[in-house]
Order: C-alpha cells, then sequence, then structure tokens
C-alpha cells in the first residue's frame, strides 16, 4: 500500500507456453494500481530466460494472409462447442495476444477479464507490409460475470510487435 | 422463370422424396462471354427445368447446373458441340438425398440406450430430455424421473433420482447447468448420472451410497436459459424471465437464493449478469428446488455444478465470516481437489466462496447451508480462462472423470458422517 499513490503488488510468475505445456519460463513483475483506478495499471516485468523462437510459424501464417485473394472474414471463434479449425488457431491466437493489451488498459483490482470468443474478425488489405485485422471480441469479466463486446484494430508483422491501434467499447445487446 | 421454379419445388414437396433419380450436377466453366449468353439462353428455353446451384458469373468461374434426368444427354450434346468445358459433379441426385437420408436415420437409431449415447459432444435440450427417458429405461429399477415445477417459459424442470429403496432415506441434491452458459456442466451431469447407474453394484463407494442414501439430480436446472444459448446467445447466464420495469431480461438463478438476498455480489439492476430478482424466489426455477428440498426434509448435502475456474467452494459467499463447519469442509475440500487432480493434473484452489474467488449474495448453498445442509458445497469446472465457457467437446470427458472423483470423496464422507 502506497499513501497517496496507489497499490504495488510484487509478482513471481511462471510463464506457460499456450501450445506447449513443457516450455515454461520463470517472470517477476510489479504492477501498481493508481487510487482512483481512471489510469491503467503501471506494470514493469523481468523474464528470466527466453521465450520461444517462433518466426517459422508466424512466417507461415503472415504470408498465408498476404496471399488471400479476398480479405479475410470470420465469426465466433470458437464456435458454441469450443472449436477452432486450424486455419483460425493464428486468427485466434493473435485476437489473444491484442486483447491483452486491452485488458491491461482496463484493469483494475476488481476486475478479472478474459476472451470469451472473437464474434467477427474481418481483415482490412493494407498497401504496407503490415497485416490489419478488425476485430469484434467479448470479453468476460469475472467479478461482475459481464459479457462486454470491445472493438480492437490490430496490426501485425512478424518482425514487428503486435500493435493496438484502436479500440472501443461496445455497448451490451439487451 | 422463378415462378414455375417455386412450383417445381412446392411440387416436389408436397408428393416427398422420389423427384431427382437420374438427375446430374454439371460443373461447367464457360471460357468466355460467347459461351456464357449461350448458357443463360439455354438455361432459359430449355425443355426441361434447369436450376442453377451455382450461378454464371464470368469466364472462367464455374458455374453449378442441375439438370433433370430427362434433359442431360441434349445439355451434354450442347456443351460439347459449343466446347463448352464440363465435368459431371453429381452423377445421381436422388442417390445422394437417399444416402443422406439413411445416415440421418442412422444417427437418430443409434442413440436407443445410454450406453451409445455420445458423451464426448454437447447435446440439445431435447436430445437430453430423450436421455433421460432412456436412462430411466436402462436402469428401471434405480433411476426415477419426476418433475419439480415448470420453468418462467413452461418447459418442465425434471429430477433424476437414484434409490434402492426405503422411505424418504437421507438423500444427496445434485445439480448442473444453474447457469446456462456453462455447458461443461450439463456435460458433465449426463456423464455422471450414468456412472452413477452404472457403478451401483459394481463400485463399492458408490454402491454403499445407495444403500442407504438416494441421490437428486437435476440436469438442466435454467432449461429456458439453456435452449436460449442454443438459439440466440451462446453466453446467456441468467433465467428468462421478463422484468416489470425493464427491457433487460433473465434473473441471476444463483443470486436469487434467500441468504443475505440482496447483499453485497448481487445486483438490484436488470440488466446486469448478477441481477438478484425482484425478491428471494421470485425464480420459479428456484422456488421448485427449495420447495422440494423443505418438503424433502431429509437433504444432507447440496452440490451445485458451474463453470469456469477450476474452484471448489463451500459458504459463505455473503459474508467474509467463516461458517461454523469451515474446517470440516475446508479439509473434505483439500481431500477432493487433491483426488481430481490426480487423474489428469487439473489444478484446483478451494475455500469459501467469498475467500477463494468473490463475494456472492443469495446462492444456492448459503442457502442450503442456512437451512441445515451442512455439507454444500459448489464446483467451478474447467478450465482457467483459455476456452471459458466455450471448453472444447473433446474436454468433456477427462472434465467429468477427473469431477467425479471429487464428487465421490463427498458423497461418501457424507455417508459417513450422519448428522
Amino acid at each position: 500500500d502506497i499513501d497517496g499513490v496507489g497499490q504495488k503488488y510484487h509478482l513471481e510468475l511462471v510463464l506457460e507456453d499456450v501450445l506447449d505445456k513443457d516450455s515454461t519460463v520463470n517472470c517477476t513483475a510489479e504492477v501498481l494500481y493508481h487510487l482512483g483506478n481512471n489510469i491503467p495499471p503501471d506494470v514493469q516485468f523481468a523474464i528470466a530466460g527466453e521465450l520461444k523462437n517462433a518466426e517459422a510459424a508466424d512466417n507461415i501464417f503472415y504470408n498465408r494472409i498476404k496471399s488471400l485473394e479476398k480479405e479475410l472474414v470470420a465469426e465466433n471463434i470458437p464456435d458454441s462447442r469450443g472449436n477452432v479449425s486450424p486455419e483460425m488457431e493464428p486468427v485466434h491466437l493473435l485476437a489473444w495476444v491484442a486483447s491483452g493489451y486491452v485488458i491491461w488498459q482496463n484493469s483494475t483490482e476488481n476486475t478479472k477479464f478474459q476472451l470469451a470468443q472473437i464474434k467477427r474478425v474481418k481483415q482490412v488489405k493494407r498497401r504496407d507490409e503490415y497485416l490489419e485485422f478488425d476485430y469484434t471480441i467479448l470479453l468476460h469479466e469475472m467479478v461482475s460475470q459481464e459479457i462486454i463486446p470491445w472493438q480492437m484494430t490490430v496490426l501485425w508483422h512478424p518482425q514487428h510487435s503486435v500493435q493496438v491501434t484502436q479500440d472501443s467499447r461496445q455497448p451490451k445487446h439487451a | 422463370m422463378k415462378f414455375l421454379l417455386v412450383f417445381a419445388a412446392l411440387a416436389a414437396a408436397a408428393r416427398s422424396e422420389q423427384l431427382f433419380v437420374g438427375d446430374q450436377v454439371l460443373r461447367i466453366t464457360p471460357s468466355d462471354e460467347e459461351q456464357i449468353n449461350l448458357l443463360r439462353v439455354l438455361a432459359e428455353h430449355a425443355v426441361v427445368q434447369v436450376d442453377f446451384w451455382r450461378h454464371l458469373t464470368s469466364p472462367g468461374q464455374p458455374a453449378d447446373l442441375r439438370v433433370p434426368f430427362p434433359g442431360v444427354q441434349a445439355v451434354k450434346v450442347f456443351l460439347e458441340s459449343n466446347n463448352i468445358s464440363y465435368s459431371i459433379m453429381i452423377e445421381d441426385v436422388q442417390k445422394l438425398l437417399d444416402e443422406e437420408k439413411k445416415t440421418m436415420m442412422k444417427s437418430r437409431r443409434i442413440t436407443r440406450s445410454t450406453n451409445t449415447f455420445d458423451y464426448a459432444s454437447y447435446h440439445t435440450i431435447d436430445e437430453i430430455y430423450d436421455w433421460m427417458d432412456m436412462l430411466v429405461d436402462d436402469h428401471s429399477s434405480l433411476v426415477s424421473k419426476f418433475q419439480i415445477g415448470q420453468s418462467y417459459e413452461n418447459r418442465a424442470l425434471y429430477v433424476l433420482k437414484f434409490s434402492t429403496g426405503g422411505s424418504n432415506r437421507p438423500a444427496i441434491w445434485l445439480d448442473t447447468g444453474i447457469h446456462s452458459r456453462e455447458w461443461i456442466t450439463q456435460a458433465t451431469g449426463i456423464w455422471m448420472a450414468k456412472k452413477i447407474a452404472e457403478e451401483y453394484g459394481q463400485d463399492p463407494s458408490i454402491t454403499a451410497i445407495l444403500d442407504s442414501m438416494d441421490i437428486f439430480f437435476e440436469i438442466i436446472t435454467n432449461p429456458d436459459g439453456f435452449a436460449f444459448t442454443h438459439s440466440s446467445n451462446r453466453l446467456w447466464r441468467k433465467t428468462r424471465s421478463i422484468n416489470a420495469s425493464s427491457n433487460c431480461v433473465g434473473v441471476d438463478p444463483n443470486r436469487n437464493w434467500d441468504a443475505g438476498f440482496g447483499g453485497s455480489g448481487s445486483s438490484s439492476n436488470p440488466c446486469s449478469e448478477t441481477y438478484h430478482g425482484p425478491y428471494a424466489h421470485s425464480e420459479r426455477e428456484v422456488k421448485s428446488i427449495v420447495d422440494f428440498i423443505l418438503s424433502h426434509g431429509n437433504v444432507k448435502s447440496v452440490i451445485s455444478i458451474h463453470s469456469y475456474s477450476q474452484m471448489l467452494l463451500f459458504p459463505y459467499g455473503y459474508t467474509t465470516a467463516p461458517a461454523p463447519d469451515h474446517q470440516e469442509l475446508n479439509e473434505l475440500a483439500k481431500k477432493a481437489v487433491s483426488d481430481l487432480a490426480a487423474v489428469y493434473g487439473t489444478k484446483y484452489t478451494y475455500g469459501s466462496i467469498a475467500d477463494t474467488i468473490y463475494m456472492a449474495a443469495g446462492t444456492t448453498v448459503d442457502w442450503a447451508y442456512d437451512n441445515g445442509i451442512k455439507y454444500s458445497f459448489t464446483f467451478e469446472l474447467r478450465d482457467t480462462g483459455r476456452y471459458g465457457f466455450l471448453l472444447p467437446s473433446n474436454q468433456i470427458i477427462p472434465t467429468a472423470t477427473e469431477t467425479w472423483l471429487a464428487l465421490l470423496d463427498i458423497m461418501v464422507h457424507v455417508l459417513e458422517h450422519p448428522y
């Protein structure tokens, strides 16, 4: 507890590769939640070791999307039964990463967000080397149990990090 | 042209089946505009009624044309003499229809017994209601089905009773699916109900339990919500009751119980996912269970199954004060999650609702506990958020298998600690 500033948490965690349960990496982090909860929490972290190199898979996905004649469009990932087709798996993972940013920017000590589903994703063709996707995702907030639709525009290229260039909370249906 | 096609379709439907014998579907690829025009003329002026299953667009793009049997030869001659490239996509449309019908009937025939039911899939409400009847048929000396009430939209609220006799024996209550989007729970419920029926007389624990106690199992505790997750919104949680003062529908059935009702961790806003309702037990789905348990009078354990988070929880949710039996419930939970983890390594946390997950007022287990039912637990099944409510169906049986062991631990403890 830091008077006049907020609450700081020291964390020791283990990062586990979603695609390879045996691949883990230790991590330490400091999270500072500001008083008033109007600003996203500050996060500092250090990773003890290296994250797995995903260059090959990244390039395959990148080239596949770049060579599509028509822009990629998809809905409901995963579907009602939890299925994600192999072609959509990278699209799902990209949403996962990007939603992490949205979640971070909107977290307080009293929220716990998860990506529930990609409602819709549409590729936006660009003339430069980047891939651009317009996602409408559903976030599940654990404490309130709310399902919150959120729009996010995601930019990516294998040699650059994922960017969320624009995001906005959407109104909930009745 | 359109009118004639519609007429033909209607006539076909009215007479049913056998209208496509020998009909073929040709995949035609016109190479230029001239060929496209020829094809349009053919379609418009053909003596037989042809129809495009994929329409003509531009040169090089395929079009699929269904040709009734009497015209097949003539159309082919026309195409060949004009050098229009084509291939036969479907040799006999009727044969395809017959095969499809056979497959559909076969899959319906296969699920005639709970031994061949597909436990590794998610099912519809009708499929589950049918399965319940099959379970009773397959295990008639042990299982019976009865109704405790009706949902808001008048669906039956069915409960399966597992009993080897006696009169009003001490009983264990199990429910799944009170939050309709938590599909893994209804699926796990079906598997566990079958397991109970199968293992009586085989497994010493379940045999001992059923020799002295009854088990009541409500698998679709929120049928209106469940139907809605299939028809309209996969992520619907609440009941489907209309709220007097709002456009928003539904009450959170796990905030509607008379235990700390209206307190912290529930909402008075009808549009909220944790809306507690206008008053305690306002929801028929909840009131039916309340009435049943109170009139039974001898229920010793209530276990309510939810997802997701991988937790085993016990009272209280409406207060941070520990329940009088906290120590015993905590020890039992610890053992149960340890046995669960031994199966596939699935890690659960455990503790009181308020300590472990969040404050929640008006919950099922708090009500049960405050009504003298000591062994009241809530499970939160897999996973921890990767798929959340949309858990892939290949995890149904592993989830049910590991949860079963934890459930047995609790039920055995209840048996061995009568009160």
